[in-house]
């Protein structure tokens, strides 16, 4: 179908101004967060209705076009890259918070609603929604939907499946179906939890209800300086022995922490090798108990400096730094590719002494951010995008640690997602059962693979190419398949 | 290994398998078609450290055992798991996905899970998730599995995240009718204090407050209400469905899973928990308006009744959602071979 087909047919149920084509139109669109894909789409749809989307999809579907959802662009594993050959479906004219009830504490909203619009509208309520993605003043829901994101305080409030309770989707042959409902679980098969974290390839989010928690009446926050990652990694564990879950607890390293401090002047102390943000939150009451114990252990752990945030301005300033990371980091280098992996916490020196050593035998810095109390990695390797041969040296990188994540027994992602930036990977976490497994289940949404193909999960076809396969009790995977 | 093998084996000859862990849930869905085997020989802890808040297990591990040695560090499971019988194991709890009191604070069985083994319908032993706390690779099949009854999958291996003990906690009960009891969590919801569990049985609201010491103390004095000593021993019996309240002798026993603030109006209930999102209702044998009444506030009910023997028992799904079930059973058991009988009967 050439592009004049295709638009006219998807004019016949959506204004046609809202049918982009024209190459300059849809150049805008040509890629997501990660910017080291581009593709532009044959045609970009801004539909403003449930029945719109529909029409799209059964368009899509009669003609088999790909169709790759996108909600705000900010995702970081190019899940939202167009296909060259599909129509790229915006999905941020849906933007309404479209009910909020503060007894219930649920929030309904569509899903081009932006993360931190939900928590800004039930503030007055005293209500906040817990995930808090870095990029939250500018991501959707319908995008977090479809990655599971996280955020810095998930260690305590968990991460967008646990604060979901229902999502209206539109299947590939423009039916609606609601998974989940306002109880706190449903009948049948638990498709919210499958849905949650599907990359857009079972569904496009209509619509989402999340659950709200009350506001803590007091987040305090302390800041200690190591002069050894060890030893703040040894913290962490510590606090935790203690029997205490604090709402935030991050982690920098030194190259992190002078990238930061010089953008944001947050009172980082220089000369540390690594730095921890420790929140905790709760009844004024109870702060001021674990403060008082996680101050003590985190001394004990061998901190060589202790800051409690004095105030909310204060306190902000400490976050904001950690917030900042990335685009801090963006500042000391033309272009920067943060991975996403999550180790077992036991193994982070280990993690970051290899990782020291491949940035010399690469010859590219690396910058650590840290969610530390879940084990959530994100390097950020430090190169220069106009320069082919160092870009190719920053993938390979990346690669080894996302191997050396699964090696210590992590995952290649932690909540960025595989998009088409991990895809290879996946073929190293996974035997070839388990992908076809995964196969078999998007069959069951989606048997003719319009929704967003190609990201997510590799064919066998790509992991025989790739050369790097998950042997399984020592059998040669895939011995179908010709070796390239 | 050799009953992974041999149900490996059986599934891969087209053979069909059902498996139970310690067998104390039957009554939940329907009744097996094909004789179980028991899964609890394939047990014992892989791996524990308190540390990393994650405890692997085989999935025939008995629940005792898996509670002693959390206990031993200070831990828990943070969905506090109703048990109805000593033979109970992870595997079991994992299948049919049940939450104690504790959900209402600390989230749901699923919520807890981190990652599975499993053998799918065609015999393929696979792993999904892992044992990290954060982990999008591959779609979420580990928490599909929860609460499937092992119709997706013989869940073989599983590890599930562990919580701190609270250092403290205080039950506290005030005299209130239900109506009164709902809109006063209502309030209390919006209020930060640590309510760790909600329920309300014969005109007693208790709740449980969870944390650290002073905090709890205090939240204690702020919401009022007197103080219930030997509070342990009642939860385990609202958890563990022991208490009187949910005795009866000629009625069936209903698990109603509602909107927390559904009005008592219509939904007759005897006991709730989850700060109303979990009501116990009684009906006569066989009635099945009673998933009508479900549906009418948005909600599904379960058959707690141990002496029916007809049908699963389940909410029936709409269609849309009944569509997508039967499809995801068949992309995870193709030949309808695990748990004939159990789950969806239409599927098969």
């Amino acid at each position: 179908m050439d592009t004049q087909q295709l638009v006219s047919a998807l004019a016949t149920g959506m204004h046609r101004e809202r049918v982009l084509f024209k190459s300059q139109d849809v150049a805008a669109y040509e890629c997501d967060g990660l910017t080291m894909f581009k593709a532009k789409p044959k045609v970009v749809v801004l539909p403003e209705t449930r029945a719109e989307v529909c029409h799209v999809l059964k368009t899509c579907k009669a003609h088999g076009v790909p169709v790759v959802a996108r909600g705000a662009g900010t995702g970081l594993s190019g899940g939202a890259l167009p296909h060259a050959d599909g129509v790229l479906l915006v999905m941020a004219k849906f933007n309404r918070i479209l009910e909020v009830d503060a007894d219930a504490r649920i929030a309904r909203v569509e899903p081009g609603v932006r993360n931190l619009a939900i928590s800004e509208a039930v503030s007055d309520l005293n209500l906040y929604y817990a995930p808090d993605p870095s990029s939250q003043i500018a991501c959707t829901i319908g995008g977090n939907i479809a990655e599971n994101s996280g955020g810095v305080h998930c260690l305590k409030y968990g991460l967008t499946v646990h604060n979901v309770l229902s999502v209206t989707l539109a299947l590939d042959d423009g039916s609606v179906v609601t998974v989940g409902s306002d109880a706190l679980d449903s009948a049948g098969y638990d498709l919210l939890a499958l849905s949650i974290g599907s990359e857009g390839l079972l569904g496009v989010v209509l619509e989402v209800t999340v659950r709200l928690l009350p506001k803590p009446e007091e987040m305090r926050v302390v800041m200690a300086a190591f002069d050894d990652v060890t030893k703040a990694g040894d913290s962490v564990g510590n606090i935790i022995a203690a029997g205490i879950i604090p709402a935030g607890l991050e982690m920098m390293d030194g190259p992190a922490v002078a990238a930061v401090e010089d953008f944001v002047k947050a009172g980082y102390p220089l000369d540390a090798e690594a730095l921890l943000l420790c929140e905790v939150d709760g009844t004024v009451d109870e702060v001021a108990d674990e403060l008082e114990r996680v101050e003590s252990i985190l001394r004990d752990s061998g901190a060589t400096m202790l800051r409690v945030a004095s105030d909310e301005a204060e306190r902000l300033l400490f976050w904001k730094g950690r917030k900042s990371a990335f685009p801090a980091v963006g500042r000391i280098s033309p272009d920067y590719y943060c991975m996403d992996g999550t180790i077992p916490r036991k193994h982070l020196s280990l993690v970051l002494n290899r990782m020291r050593e491949m940035s010399k035998r690469y010859g590219l810095r690396c910058a650590n951010v840290f969610h530390a109390g879940d084990g959530n990695l994100h390097p950020l390797i430090l190169f220069d995008a106009n320069d082919p041969e160092e870009v190719q040296r920053a993938e390979q990188f990346g690669a080894e640690i996302l191997e050396l994540s699964v090696e210590v027994g992590g995952t290649i992602t932690g909540e960025h997602g595989v998009g088409v930036e991990k895809i290879n990977e996946m073929c190293v976490q996974f035997s070839s059962d388990e992908l076809t497994q995964f196969h078999s289940v998007k069959a069951a949404f989606d048997p003719t693979g319009i929704l967003n193909p190609g990201k997510a999960v590799p064919t066998l076809n790509r992991c025989a190419e790739f050369g790097k396969m998950h042997i399984h009790h020592g059998q040669m995977p895939h011995p179908e398949l010709e070796r390239f | 290994m050799a009953l992974i093998e041999h149900i490996c084996g059986q599934l891969a000859a087209g053979e069909p398998v059902s498996v139970v862990g310690g067998n104390t849930k039957a009554f939940l869905g329907g009744r097996l078609v094909d004789e179980p085997l028991a899964m609890t020989e394939y047990a014992g802890i892989l791996s524990y450290e308190p540390t990393e808040l994650v405890l692997s297990a085989k999935a025939g591990t008995s629940l005792s055992e898996i509670q002693q040695v959390l206990d031993e560090a200070g831990q828990m499971l943070p969905f506090e798991p109703p048990v109805f019988g000593e033979t109970s194991t992870l595997g079991g709890i994992m299948a049919s996905g049940l939450s104690g009191p504790r959900r209402m604070h600390l989230g749901s069985c699923r919520d807890a899970i981190l990652g599975v083994r499993l053998i799918n319908g065609l015999g393929q032993h696979l792993k999904f998730g892992g044992e990290v706390m954060k982990n999008v690779a591959g779609y979420d099949l580990s928490r599909l599995s929860v609460g499937a009854l092992g119709t997706l999958g013989v869940l073989t291996e599983i590890s599930v995240k562990v919580l701190p003990r609270p250092e403290k906690e205080t039950t506290v009960v005030c005299e209130v009718n239900q109506s009164d009891a709902l809109a006063l969590l209502s309030t209390l919801g919006r209020k930060p204090y640590p309510i760790s569990a909600a329920s309300w049985i014969d005109g007693q609201l208790y709740l449980r407050i969870s944390g650290a010491g002073r905090g709890v103390d205090a939240a204690a004095e702020a919401i009022g209400g007197a103080l219930v000593e030997d509070a342990e021993s009642l939860w385990r019996s609202i958890r563990d469905l022991t208490h009187p309240v949910f005795q009866s002798a000629d009625r069936w026993l209903w698990r109603m899973s509602v909107p927390p603030n559904t009005p008592v109006d219509g939904l007759p209930s005897v006991a709730f928990d989850w700060a109303g999102g979990q009501r116990w209702v009684f009906a006569e044998p066989d009635r099945i308006d009673v998933f009508e009444m479900a549906a009418r506030v948005g909600g599904h009910a379960t058959c707690y009744a141990k002496n029916r023997h007809v049908g699963t028992g389940m909410q029936p799904l709409e269609s849309g959602v009944l569509r997508l079930n039967q499809r995801v059973k068949e992309a995870m058991d193709p030949h309808g071979l695990l748990n004939r009988g159990r789950l969806l009967e239409e599927a098969h």
